[in-house]
């Protein structure tokens, strides 16, 4: 029997949204306050498993059609290469750079590659953590 | 403070210890999973507690926190939570092909 | 500065996710995983012949300075070691081609040996302790997968046991962690090592240091070894080999560091105990290996005896002592993996483990059988093998030392070591021949060659002695003096 989520379903509907606008606040806020890859990938990892729990596996998996799996090892490596870039340059292995650029719509911005980075364990955590739930609960 | 903190983790310790010493799979995971928490309490507590505010670039504070300490209790969160989720995959297995989740019956045949 | 160091934890690590991407293909898993294994054999040797020219290398990762940053330090120690893992890892890595079964490797068994290895790797190269908990955890995390590789019911409940035993012991690493930083505010090695000099190794962080020994000890298998037996026997024959080969050495390896570079102010506590413990593990694994008459039980109590002995030598703390357990280490890394790769074809071959029940394999197997006599005759320790100069200078730096006690119940153990082995050797290969070619369980097709070629690696440690003999002094001679250690990292 099918049970009747119908106040889980609207909220999610909008819920999800709120949280996945606020993981990229967290992701982009990280460089110099509280947030980063980490975390911003855990709270989007979140409003995913969010989606799961209330559309069930096959409706989610249908829309988001990602391997989680091959996202984590994607993640994994565009972290390690921003690392690697280092050693390009003759630098210690994962030293981050900066610098300071004239962007059409933003103005001034300071552009890291510690934020690609970021973007590798955001990626890598999003696909670890969803893996994790969706191995737990596929098996039945 | 700190001193609390070190009572806490000590009870912690002993439930976790408790746990881990029955005969159930899954209060063995339930176990380990609190003297995994007690052992991040401890780790918290190893740079003193309340010795200044967070330690954030451009923060206006005359001292900051130790943050090699909250570093290291992340990783080893993650860690934690990786190892759990790992176990707990396991033991369901284990559950589901014995039929059984007693440790005393998992022990394997006595000549093997 | 120098980037080598990051490379043989890179690699397998890399080509691992590369892996995950490409899960389905099968060919292209075994190429690029044995390309980079071989990579690293390559960047061990180069790291070596650095390490001879220039001293300890050191890389402070992202530029941060020593003790903010994370370290990696390559002593002459970690790369031999490094060196022996990657030529193994590439023979259990061939092994397990023909050996492990389409439906593992499409398992995901190709990245997660290559994450066991670059945890390895990155535990023999840290130089900051939490680093080598987070490298332990890597590896760790692995072998539990690849321990239940392929779900028999045997494995599912062996590794529940081995999961358990490990989780704790990590639980008490973390322990010792936060006392120790507690106590001296920092957590790299080599200020570690500077602060406790300053302020003296007093009682308390004596006590800390024996709660770091039971954490190894439990990793290595010294004394405290009753998960081993059951663990090493259940996986696949590939997985065993490399389980016996390395795991455990990582954990000797870390006693090793913590035991010269940081805890060496107080040896008549520390390292006396640690000999207690040595002793009887010695007298232990060598009543296991020489009372049970199963193939795989005989072997792993082999695993255990071995750890005995090569603490001996960090026991006495004399320049032949260490030297002599830096030979039998490496030794024992290939010799290791030979004898769990021999055993696993016999079972292979014979489809049970019961000494009992195998006989006469010389006939039809005689490659196996004389690799099989050669290795044993190596672990014995007969001249000119490679564990001979191991078990000389052990025994000589541990009766220097005068404790003559271990050094007796190690060469006592070396004559059951070789009692269990022969037993084996009389049992399995010599004597009527059961089964013909036809009755066997499965073909020794792909499975001879990486076993020959580490017999061939063994063999030729034994008789190129002299060739290494300049970089185990080096390594003996780092090990016995921290402060090459510390001035690599703050250079």
């Amino acid at each position: 029997m099918k049970p009747n989520d119908v106040i889980l379903k609207s909220v999610t509907q909008v819920a999800a949204v709120i949280i996945l606008t606020f993981s990229i606040y967290l992701f982009m806020n990280g460089h110099h306050h509280p947030g980063g890859g980490f975390i911003g990938g855990l709270s989007m990892a979140s409003a995913i498993v969010l989606l799961y729990l209330s559309f069930g596996i096959e409706k989610v998996r249908e829309n988001i059609r990602v391997d989680f799996k091959k996202l984590a090892a994607i993640g994994v490596l565009i972290a390690i290469g921003t690392g690697m870039a280092g050693v390009v340059f003759g630098q210690p292995f994962l030293t981050q750079a900066f610098g300071y650029r004239d962007l059409p719509i933003f103005g001034t911005t300071e552009l890291a590659s510690a934020l690609i980075f970021d973007t590798g364990v955001a990626l890598a955590v999003i696909g670890t953590a969803v893996n994790i739930i969706l191995s737990i609960s596929e098996d039945r | 403070m700190e001193t609390l903190m070190v009572i806490l983790v000590g009870i912690l310790v002993s439930i976790g210890t408790y746990l881990i010493l029955s005969k159930q799979l899954l209060r063995i995971v339930l176990g380990i999973s609190i003297v995994g928490h007690a052992v991040n309490l401890l780790i918290i507590t190893s740079g003193g507690l309340k010795t200044g505010s967070a330690p954030l670039l451009g923060e206006k504070a005359a001292g900051f926190t130790d943050a090699i300490p909250q570093a290291l209790v992340l990783t080893a969160i993650v860690i934690n939570f990786a190892v759990t989720a790992v176990v707990l995959v396991l033991c369901y297995r284990a559950y589901q092909s014995f039929g059984t989740d007693d440790m005393e019956q998992l022990r394997g045949d006595e000549h093997e | 500065m120098n980037n080598l160091l990051i490379a043989p934890i890179i690699t397998p690590l890399l080509t691992g996710m590369v892996l995950i991407v490409f899960q389905k293909n099968v060919m292209l898993q075994r190429i690029l995983s044995l390309v980079a294994l071989v990579a690293t054999i390559v960047i061990s040797v180069l790291l070596m012949n650095q390490i001879r020219d220039g001293g300890i290398q050191s890389l402070q990762l992202g530029g941060w300075e020593a003790p903010y940053g994370i370290s990696l330090v390559g002593d002459m120690f970690s790369a031999l070691l490094l060196l022996a893992a990657s030529i193994v890892s590439v023979c259990c890595l061939i092994y397990a081609f023909s050996s492990i079964g389409r439906k593992q490797e499409k398992l995901y068994f190709y990245p997660l040996f290559l994450f066991l290895i670059a945890g390895v790797n990155g535990s023999f190269l840290t130089g900051d302790l939490f680093n080598l908990y987070v490298c332990f955890e890597l590896f760790l995390v692995a072998s539990y997968v690849l321990i239940t590789l392929g779900g028999a019911k045997r494995q599912l409940r062996e590794s529940l046991k081995y999961i358990f035993t490990n989780i704790i012991a990590s639980a008490f690493f973390l322990i010792g962690v936060a006392y120790l930083y507690s106590m001296t505010g920092t957590l790299n090695l080599a200020q570690l090592s500077i602060r406790i000099a300053e302020v003296g190794q007093d009682g308390l962080i004596t006590t800390v240091s024996i709660v770091f020994l039971i954490v190894f000890a439990m990793k290595a298998g010294l004394l405290l070894f009753f998960w081993l037996p059951g663990s090493y026997s259940v996986p696949p024959t590939a997985i065993a080999a490399i389980f016996a080969a390395l795991l455990t050495k990582v954990g000797i390896y870390a006693i090793f560091r913590m035991f010269t570079l940081i805890f060496y102010h107080e040896p008549q506590i520390t390292h006396l105990f640690i000999g207690i413990l040595a002793a009887i593990t010695m007298i232990l694994g060598g009543l296991g290996a020489s009372g049970f008459s199963d193939l795989r039980k005989i072997l792993t109590y082999n695993v255990i005896i071995s750890v005995g002995f090569i603490m001996a030598g960090l026991v006495s703390f004399t320049s032949a002592g260490l030297t002599g357990s830096i030979y039998y280490l490496i030794h024992d890394i290939l010799i290791k993996a030979i004898v769990f790769m021999i055993g696993g074809t016999i079972v292979h071959l014979t489809g049970t483990s019961n000494l009992k029940n195998i006989s006469g394999l010389i006939r039809l197997h005689p490659q196996l059988g004389w690799m099989f006599f050669i290795a044993a005759l190596s672990m014995v320790g007969i001249p000119p093998l490679s564990g001979f100069l191991g078990k000389v200078f052990t025994t000589q730096g541990v009766f220097e030392a005068g404790y003559y006690w271990l050094g007796v119940i190690g060469l006592v153990a070396s004559l059951l070591i070789l009692y269990s082995m022969i037993k084996l050797f009389m049992n399995a290969f010599w004597g009527e021949t059961i089964l013909s070619v036809e009755e066997e369980k499965g073909t020794t097709k792909g499975l001879l060659f990486p076993i020959a070629l580490l017999t061939l690696a063994s063999v030729a440690l034994g008789f190129g002695a002299e060739a290494i003999t300049g970089y185990v002094a080096q390594a003996a001679e780092e090990l016995l003096n921290p402060n090459l250690y510390i001035q690599a990292v703050f250079e």
